[in-house]
């Protein structure tokens, strides 16, 4: 076995690469030396094979998801992955010679357009796969996130416990900071990385204030603001062990934002690896409809 | 006054058990001993419900008692059901506490209960458990005072008080916190005596309130209250003066004594100071004190089948019949296929005068011994087996010859005969094979499996004497002088010492004057140099490699630092000796120079990128030095789609054995939990059945005979281990695709009925490093971005290289 990590980018001296390569610069060649009678299309000899070279390639592409989940077999899938990868994008230069660059109000250029969309989705998710792992990396610094989010639960019991001491109006802002504080949730609250869904929980009033502190840095307004009550609470002047307690307090609280911001960050991270996906699959579907019905209609107005 | 009887039988155990079932069968007079109320107290404390296996599957069981697989509860009531049947005469609550050999022959058995027994015969059975220590204070056996906890979630709102600081009383505290108040008693300062993961959690819980600890506190008196809420008082002697708590429930987790110094007490004698060491005893089961009988797994005999047999036979053997052993018929089968076959005894005699190493065992000890080996008579040319199979065994000569190969195309070979054994090396060292042995004429060769080899090696000093001497001649040959004869390496071999280190240890500095050199036996080591006040690691070397050469053929000095990665041993050769040798051989030195000059390449290569050392270093720091195949993912790559953990689980019947997440990273280097087949894997180290083996590519794997005991669980430093059950059979993935039935890939599957009582097959499954899948590791081909791979330390300077 090889002693490196090979991305799909360069996988096996990135030999899908050049097989893409030379098929796209073959089909190109074909195009410019074949001249029929008409403006190139489809219909042509030459349309008809690069149409049916882009017909199978599209379902070998749909293939790599029964194949990402078939776990015998000799073959890595890393090699599979860079192929859908090179092949795929060479699809598009196959597709647009199939069609001789003929684009019109019709069937045939929806299903042109859905599989452009299916691509470029995909070069979204190349992105993705080669920029977020490194920075999922580096903001989780070693631990999981379910170590995170343990021992974001512990700092709450803990800052309670600590508030309870020191009066009910402190501990009621620790309590509603911790009730307030909500990681992940829907599509949109993960991608957003808020660490503190306070706004969607409190609904109008909530808005308001998300609008109020939207130049507030991605970690959640109302963890911000249970610190500057705190700091308010110090200044008004209470007894000494109290005032130690509150520093304690803060210590607390504002670990628990860096927490709860980097578990907001990780959880925004795997989204965006994920989320291209929803997108990228069913247009692919799509595309496979409208390939039949392109294919259908084609031979049925023959 | 004491009461007489022809047998007794000290402890319930299988064993025990089944002697005393024989011997009332038969109308002998006996007593059966049992300190605690009920009968055979190790199974008795299995948690509830336990499937308890019937391995090994081929012996025939053979006693009046019946014992089929099944949950606990099924075999504990079948046991009292029969022990009432045969009117077993039982006493439980009779500790025996001494046990003393009268001048007329009898036995003199004292009680801790004031009990006195006198008996012809004493049959030991008492296990490895020991005796479980009690508080030792008054109200030590209040009916809420317990030694054992099955189920920390049956208590809620209780004052429970631990006593104890090993694993099991932190394992208990941490999980009675949950819904309990919770006291902790230490009678030290530190919960230094348990594992680190344990020790962190308690310190915790200590820490955040969680739970209470009273340090270098002891227990002085239980009492139980009458009036009150709480059922109990406990008074505790502490630094501060005397505390009193008001409790629930007192949990001692004191540990237990071995019974070995109870053994010793009673005269029998132990061959060695290894804590494995067996006693020895005759095939009748007899021990070194005429008429003390020792069955089961005191005896060296773990398995409730085995014990159970000799229960039955020693009563046989007290009363004078000849009884063919239980394994005869095993051995017949096995050993029919030896040229010249007559008998089984008569086989075995003519294995013990052959075989020199084995002719210092008992011949009980060789019966056991043959049981796990095999018997093979390979024809002429045959591969006994290959240079890098990662197999282990041991074989010994018992006729004919075998040739070893020293170079790779085998025109070069040595010829081993009859007595002499090889295997050694890969036994000893725990890596491939160092050579090739092809069977020569007439060849009957013994192939023991490594458990056996060393339960051997270390209850018989003479037999590990032996293999260790011929370990270093044959090692130094192999290594320095393929060449030379044995003869011409004498005074080398002479002056050849056997040295051990633990983990971290330093061999030698940087600077220091050489005068010897090492050959790597067991583990493996780092070389580094001071770069800059850095100790930066410059290779890696496994056994089997030398160091230390470089001083003694040129420069006097070392020009690194070697220092032991794990638990290491070595052969340390004396330079003069050494040089001495190379100058009579100039083979030997042109040799070693060539080898010189390319490590001095490599270690410059690796000097010119520090931060690849780094790399090294801290996988060496996650104990990948004693892995042999170890998975890394690398985090830059990772989409964290977790494909790996379902191409495990997929590939193994639906429970991932690795955990993705899991585990450190460093440089995006990230070691996740997942097995790395160690040279010599813990896992190994006790497993009743011997279900841990090796495939001859170097998977450790776990074969079907696995009685689920969960000591492998216990024993992985590395967590990758686990209990599970079998599980039902998913759909196909089109009809989870298409239609949705099931569930999908990677998903646990079903369970149909979602708390079925009855106990399940729970069996331990790891890694197997998907041997039986042609394409190798499914978690490596199943990642969509090559961040996974696995390595073997070998590749170690490599991979750091490629990483810069």
């Amino acid at each position: 076995m090889n002693a490196r990590h090979e991305s799909i980018l360069n996988h096996a001296g990135s030999r899908w690469l050049w097989i893409a390569l030379a098929l796209s610069l073959v089909s190109l060649l074909a195009y410019a030396l074949h001249s029929p009678a008409v403006p190139p299309n489809g219909g042509t000899w030459l349309g008809y094979t690069l149409g049916t070279i882009a017909g199978l390639l599209i379902l070998w592409l749909m293939f790599f998801g029964i194949r990402k989940r078939s776990y015998s077999g000799t073959s890595n899938l890393r090699g599979w992955l860079s192929a859908h990868v090179y092949l795929g994008t060479a699809l598009i230069l196959i597709a647009l010679l199939h069609a001789g660059f003929q684009v019109g109000w019709n069937l045939h250029t929806f299903f042109l357009v859905l599989m452009l969309l299916v691509i470029v989705s995909g070069f979204f998710g190349v992105y993705c796969y080669l920029r977020y792992p490194t920075l999922m990396t580096r903001n989780r610094e070693s631990a999981t996130r379910s170590a995170m989010l343990e021992e974001i639960g512990e700092l709450d019991q803990n800052a309670l416990a600590l508030a309870d001491g020191i009066d009910p109006k402190v501990h009621g802002i620790v309590l509603r900071s911790i009730q307030n504080t909500r990681l992940g949730g829907g599509v949109l609250a993960q991608l957003r990385a808020r660490d503190d869904s306070d706004a969607a929980l409190a609904g109008i009033r909530a808005a308001l204030e998300a609008r109020e502190k939207s130049q507030a840095a991605a970690g959640g307004a109302k963890s911000g603001q249970t610190i500057f009550a705190m700091v308010d609470f110090l200044a008004s002047g209470t007894n000494d062990r109290q005032a130690e307690a509150l520093r304690k307090l803060i210590d607390l609280l504002s670990r628990k934002k860096v927490l709860a911001s980097r578990v907001a960050r990780d959880i925004q991270y795997q989204a965006l690896m994920e989320v291209w996906l929803y997108i990228h699959v069913p247009l692919s579907f799509a595309t496979v409809a409208a390939l039949f019905a392109h294919v259908v209609s084609v031979f049925f107005y023959w | 006054m004491s009461e007489r009887f022809r047998i007794a039988i000290v402890g319930s155990g299988p064993g025990g058990l089944s002697a005393a079932a024989r011997a009332a069968e038969r109308g002998e007079s006996h007593v059966l001993l049992e300190a605690e109320p009920h009968l055979s107290n190790t199974i008795y404390r299995y948690q509830k419900g336990k499937f308890v296996m019937d391995e090994p599957g081929i012996l025939p069981l053979r006693s009046p008692v019946p014992f089929k697989a099944g949950s606990r509860e099924s075999i504990l009531g079948a046991w009292d059901e029969a022990a009432a049947r045969l009117k077993i005469n039982v006493r439980h609550g009779h500790e025996v506490s001494a046990i003393k050999k009268r001048e007329d022959g009898s036995f003199e058995l004292k009680c801790a209960n004031g009990a006195t027994i006198e008996a012809q015969f004493v049959v030991l059975g008492i296990g490895l458990q020991g005796n479980i220590r009690k508080l030792g204070v008054p109200g030590e056996d209040l009916p809420f005072v317990q030694y054992q906890l099955d189920d920390p979630d049956e208590y809620e709102g209780e004052t429970i008080v631990v006593v104890g600081a090993g694993d099991a009383a932190i394992e208990n505290a941490v999980a009675l916190a949950k819904q309990n108040n919770v006291v902790i008693v230490n009678r030290r300062d530190e919960f230094a005596r348990a594992k680190k993961g344990n020790e962190a959690a308690i310190l915790k819980a200590i820490e955040d309130g969680a739970i209470e600890c009273y340090y270098n506190a002891a227990p002085e008196r239980v009492d139980a209250l009458s009036v009150g809420r709480k059922k109990g008082r406990l008074i505790l002697s502490t630094p501060n003066g005397k505390a009193q708590l008001l409790i629930d429930r007192v949990i001692g987790r004191l540990g237990a004594t071995a019974p070995r110094s109870f053994v010793e007490a009673c005269g029998v004698t132990f061959p060695s100071k290894d804590p494995a060491a067996v006693p020895a005893i005759s095939p009748q089961y007899e021990s070194n004190v005429k008429g003390l009988y020792i069955v089961g797994a005191l005896g060296g005999y773990p398995l409730i089948k085995q014990a159970m047999n000799q229960g039955y036979e020693v009563v046989e053997y007290i009363r004078g019949e000849r009884v063919e052993p239980a394994d005869e018929p095993l051995l017949k089968a096995k050993l029919g296929a030896m040229p010249g076959f007559r008998s089984v005894d008569d086989t075995l005699a003519r294995i013990q005068q052959n075989v020199r190493v084995l002719s210092h065992i008992t011949p009980l000890q060789l019966r056991e011994f043959m049981l796990d080996s095999d018997l093979r008579t390979p024809k002429p040319g045959d591969i006994v087996f290959r240079r890098n199979d990662y197999t282990n065994s041991f074989y010994s000569i018992v006729e004919g010859e075998v040739r070893i190969a020293l170079d790779e195309d085998g025109k070069q070979f040595i010829t081993l005969g009859r007595g002499e054994f090889f295997g050694e090396m890969g036994l000893i060292s725990g890596r491939r094979r160092s050579a090739t042995v092809t069977a020569g004429n007439g060849c009957v060769l013994i192939e023991t499996p490594r458990r056996s080899m060393n339960r051997l090696i270390n209850s018989v000093a003479a037999v590990k004497r032996e293999i260790d001497e011929v370990f270093i001649l044959r090692a130094i040959q192999s290594r320095f002088a393929p060449e030379a004869t044995a003869a011409q390496l004498k005074d080398m071999v002479a002056g050849a010492t056997l040295q051990k280190f633990a983990a971290g240890d330093i061999l030698f500095n940087e600077g220091e004057v050489g005068d010897c050199l090492h050959l790597v036996r067991v583990g493996s080591l780092t070389i580094s140099r001071n770069i800059a006040g850095k100790e930066v690691v410059l290779s890696y070397v496994p056994a089997g490699n030398y160091v230390g050469e470089m001083a003694l053929l040129g420069e006097s000095r070392r020009s690194a630092t070697a220092r032991a990665a794990i638990a290491t041993e070595t052969v340390r050769l004396d330079g003069e000796s050494f040089k001495k040798l190379v100058n009579r051989m100039p083979v030997l030195k042109l040799r070693l120079q060539a080898e010189y000059r390319q490590r001095a390449a490599s270690n410059l290569a690796m000097q010119a990128l520090p931060a690849g050392g780094d790399i090294i270093q801290f996988l060496l720091a996650q104990g990948a030095g004693e892995a042999t195949d170890i998975l890394l993912i690398d985090e830059s790559l990772c989409v964290r789609c977790d494909n790996c953990e379902k191409a495990c689980a997929e590939t193994h019947g639906g429970t991932s054995r690795l955990d993705r997440e899991a585990g450190p990273t460093y440089a995006s280097v990230h070691v996740p939990t997942s097995c790395r087949h160690c040279e010599h894997p813990h896992c190994m180290k006790d497993c009743p059945p011997d279900a841990l083996r090796r495939a001859p590519n170097g998977e450790v794997y776990i074969a079907d005979n696995c009685i689920g005991c969960g000591n492998c669980e216990r024993n992985c430093p590395y967590g990758v281990i686990h209990m599970a059950t079998k599980p039902p059979k998913k759909p196909g993935l089109l009809s989870w695709l298409l239609f949705g039935l099931g569930p999908g890939p990677g998903e646990a599957p079903y369970d149909a009925k979602k708390k079925s009582k009855e106990p399940k097959e729970k069996k331990a499954v790891k890694c197997d490093m998907c041997k039986d899948e042609k394409g190798g590791p499914a978690c490596v081909r199943a990642c969509p971005t090559g961040a996974a791979i696995r390595i073997s330390p070998e590749e170690f300077p490599a991979y750091a290289q490629s990483r810069r």
